[in-house]
């Protein structure tokens, strides 16, 4: 009895060996992999890269798949939680590209999981995407790994050329969390450009604190005593509220001003009037958008109910990159390590890429050049356009 | 002279900073110690009852502002808040003893360690599958007026956290040390072989305990609310684990060790991240507390035999 059913058991195994094997080489499906932070400390990042990629995956759906030198192939997601930890992205990574054979990854969002999440993907050979990443680390000596946002040596400098010519200031303060890439780097970055205008010692205040702190009095107290005119805190749309409301009960009355990671649909939502008449610099505004930007803005509007922030529109930008470096490609091979160099050789040589965020072109290193905007967060909570600055 | 009145002014203003952070981790680190003193273990499910009692208050704050605001006044709003917030939480509290430590009672005390944190842990996925990940903000249930008295500023939400926290502490003493009940529980610490001998059924003072220890985390959790508005279901574990600490240092069991512990830790690290870069804020703050345990291990406040007692 026992033989029998160890004998279907193992023709069962045989079969399923063969069907799927039989199965993949009638039709090849493209996967592309999503690695985004659908938990943890910044769900609403998540959130918009899920939405943007579905819709992007509805456009593919209604043109019956996508086209690749005549011929059609059906497209599947795979959609990645990395709870926003380093050690989940890469573990995200690894499973899509080992496991689920995908041809090419978008994500993750933020510097803290792209810079270890690329490392992967490199050594892969597998196309990595990252929208929203602006460390450099995260592309350098990556020829596999692309971007599709400004870098922050270039945001540092706009942020600080901004409030000088703005309010005329001199004497800056910042506040910053020390345990994660994004923060820490462009605090440094926009450290050394204040430096650089004002003098040495003109950042009068430099405090830092760690992830998942909620009480920064002490770091504050500093600062308003340091007798700085403005407060850069480039922080995630979850720190952004509280350090605002507690700078205000400490007695902060000048401007604070934030970088990119501020654009998060909810950092109005959770932060209130308190921030309105903040200004952050940003890689798009929503509010008087015009073009192929609007048509996006109201699409997502429309399926979601509310308007998409830069995450949401730099993955839908990253995307479409995607979809045309595997159209560019030429073919698709059904060898997955053949067919992602391919895409990484096409993507690479992509020229004047008009994207919703901007006009895109690569550089060596796989970073775009693009122009910065600075947003100003008006009195009805919206992230309204205020000025733009190109490298 | 100019620089003295701005030295002063400075430490004031991290004192008041460091009220506001040393009343959260006493009015915590109270829950660990009392059931402690009982039962002679550490509910490690502590921090996730305050997170659950947090967003018990946020539910009850949501809804009275929808229903009442402007019709009642605002401070009894607050007060409808926090007075039904705890008698809810206080239920999560004895259904985590009679669910959770219960079935437990003679297991060696590892088990009960390890279902504490699992509890734990059950109580952050629910919140998380049931609220999603997205942040909540608490809503403000007084408005927050800003005072400068002599350069140094504080608002009146930080003063009635700060109140509050005290008024809590001392109603809570007098209630172990003046009513029956609270003398049924220091009778249980004392001794929770003996004294169910007497009449006195450990299957009613435990889930009691946990009540108020429950009660006091849904006040915390207000009152957290309305300091740093951002809820999320992972929110209880440092703040859990700063109390443990706190309860430790106050003396296991000693209500008046946990509070003055948690006021403690909070002044250290406030000062600590003022004078020190704030990355060395827990390495100095906990430091000091392992020096304050390697010549007192007992703790402020613990007794005698505590320490040859099993954790």
């Amino acid at each position: 009895m026992k033989k029998i059913t160890c004998l279907v058991l193992v023709s069962f195994a045989f079969a399923m060996v063969f069907s799927t094997s039989a199965f993949s080489a009638r039709k090849t499906i493209i996967k592309i992999g999503i690695n985004a932070p659908m938990t943890g400390d910044i769900p609403k990042v998540g959130e918009g890269s899920k939405y943007a990629a579905l819709l992007w995956l509805e456009d593919i759906e209604e043109a019956g798949g996508l086209e690749v030198g005549g011929k059609k192939y059906e497209v599947e997601l795979v959609i990645e939680d990395n709870e926003s930890k380093a050690e989940s992205a890469v573990k995200a990574n690894t499973k899509m590209i080992t496991q689920d054979d995908v041809l090419a990854i978008v994500g993750p969002q933020s510097s803290k999981q792209a810079v270890p999440a690329g490392e992967v993907a490199n050594k892969y050979k597998t196309v990595m995407i990252s929208p929203w990443s602006t460390n450099p680390n995260t592309t350098l000596d990556r020829p596999y790994v692309f971007r599709g946002c400004f870098l922050d040596p270039f945001q540092g400098p706009v942020v600080a050329n901004f409030i000088t010519e703005e309010f005329s200031f001199t004497k800056a303060a910042v506040l910053y969390d020390v345990a994660s890439d994004y923060p820490k780097g462009l605090a440094e970055v926009f450290k050394e450009a204040w430096e650089k205008k004002h003098g040495a010692g003109s950042v009068v205040a430099y405090q830092s604190f760690t992830t998942k702190d909620t009480d920064f009095s002490s770091q504050l107290t500093q600062i308003v005593k340091s007798g700085a005119q403005v407060l850069f805190t480039p922080q995630y749309y979850n720190e952004v509220p509280l350090i605002v409301r507690q700078a205000k009960d400490l007695g902060w009355k000048g401007p604070i001003v934030g970088s990119d990671s501020w654009g998060s649909a909810e950092t109005v939502e959770l932060c209130g009037e308190a921030c309105y008449g903040l200004y952050f610099s940003s890689h798009y505004a929503a509010a008087g958008a015009k073009g192929a930007t609007k048509a996006f803005i109201d699409r997502y509007n429309e399926t979601y109910g509310y308007i998409p922030d830069d995450v949401a529109a730099l993955t839908w930008d990253a995307l479409r990159l995607a979809q045309q470096a595997i159209q560019d490609a030429g073919k698709i091979t059904g060898k997955i390590e053949k067919d992602r160099t391919a895409v990484r050789n096409s993507l690479a040589k992509i020229k004047n890429f008009a994207g919703i965020t901007g006009n895109m072109t690569f550089t060596e290193e796989g970073d775009p050049v693009k122009c910065a905007v600075i947003v100003k967060i008006n009195d009805s909570g919206e992230y309204e356009f205020y000025k733009s600055s190109c490298p | 002279m100019e620089a003295l009145i701005e030295l002063v002014q400075f430490i004031v203003q991290n004192l008041i900073n460091a009220l506001q952070r040393g009343s959260f981790y006493a009015v915590i680190s109270i829950g660990y110690s009392m059931v402690y003193g009982v039962l002679m273990l550490f509910n490690f499910a502590h921090g996730d009852i305050f997170m659950v009692a947090t967003y018990i208050g946020f539910g009850i704050a949501t809804l009275f502002l929808a229903l009442f605001a402007g019709i009642l006044p605002g401070p009894l709003i607050f007060l409808a808040t926090i007075v039904i917030t705890m008698f809810l939480a206080s239920w999560i509290g004895v259904f985590v003893e009679v669910a959770g430590y219960r079935p437990l009672r003679s297991a060696p005390r590892a088990s009960a360690a390890i279902t504490g944190l699992m509890i734990g842990i059950i109580f952050e996925t629910s919140i998380l599958i049931m609220l999603g990940a997205k942040r909540l903000s608490f809503p403000p249930l007084m408005e927050s007026i800003a005072y400068n008295v002599g350069g140094i500023y504080f608002t009146n939400v930080k003063v009635m956290i700060i109140i509050i926290s005290l008024l809590l502490m001392i109603a809570l003493h007098t209630f172990i040390q003046k009513t029956k009940w609270g003398m049924a529980m220091r009778a249980m610490s004392y001794d929770f072989l003996a004294v169910p001998l007497m009449g006195v059924s450990i299957n009613v003072i435990a889930p009691l305990t946990f009540a108020v220890g429950a009660g006091l985390a849904a006040v915390a959790g207000i009152l957290y609310g309305q300091a740093y508005p951002i809820l999320d279901p992972y929110m209880g574990v440092i703040i859990g684990w700063k109390a443990f600490v706190a309860a430790i240092l106050g003396g296991r069991g000693s209500i008046k060790g946990a509070a003055l512990a948690g006021y403690l830790l909070g002044f250290i690290e406030i000062f600590v991240a003022t004078i020190f870069p704030s990355t060395l804020r827990d390495l100095i703050a906990y430091s000091i507390i392992l020096l304050i345990l390697t010549y007192r291990p007992r703790g402020f406040f613990g007794m005698e035999h505590s320490t040859k007692l099993r954790l």
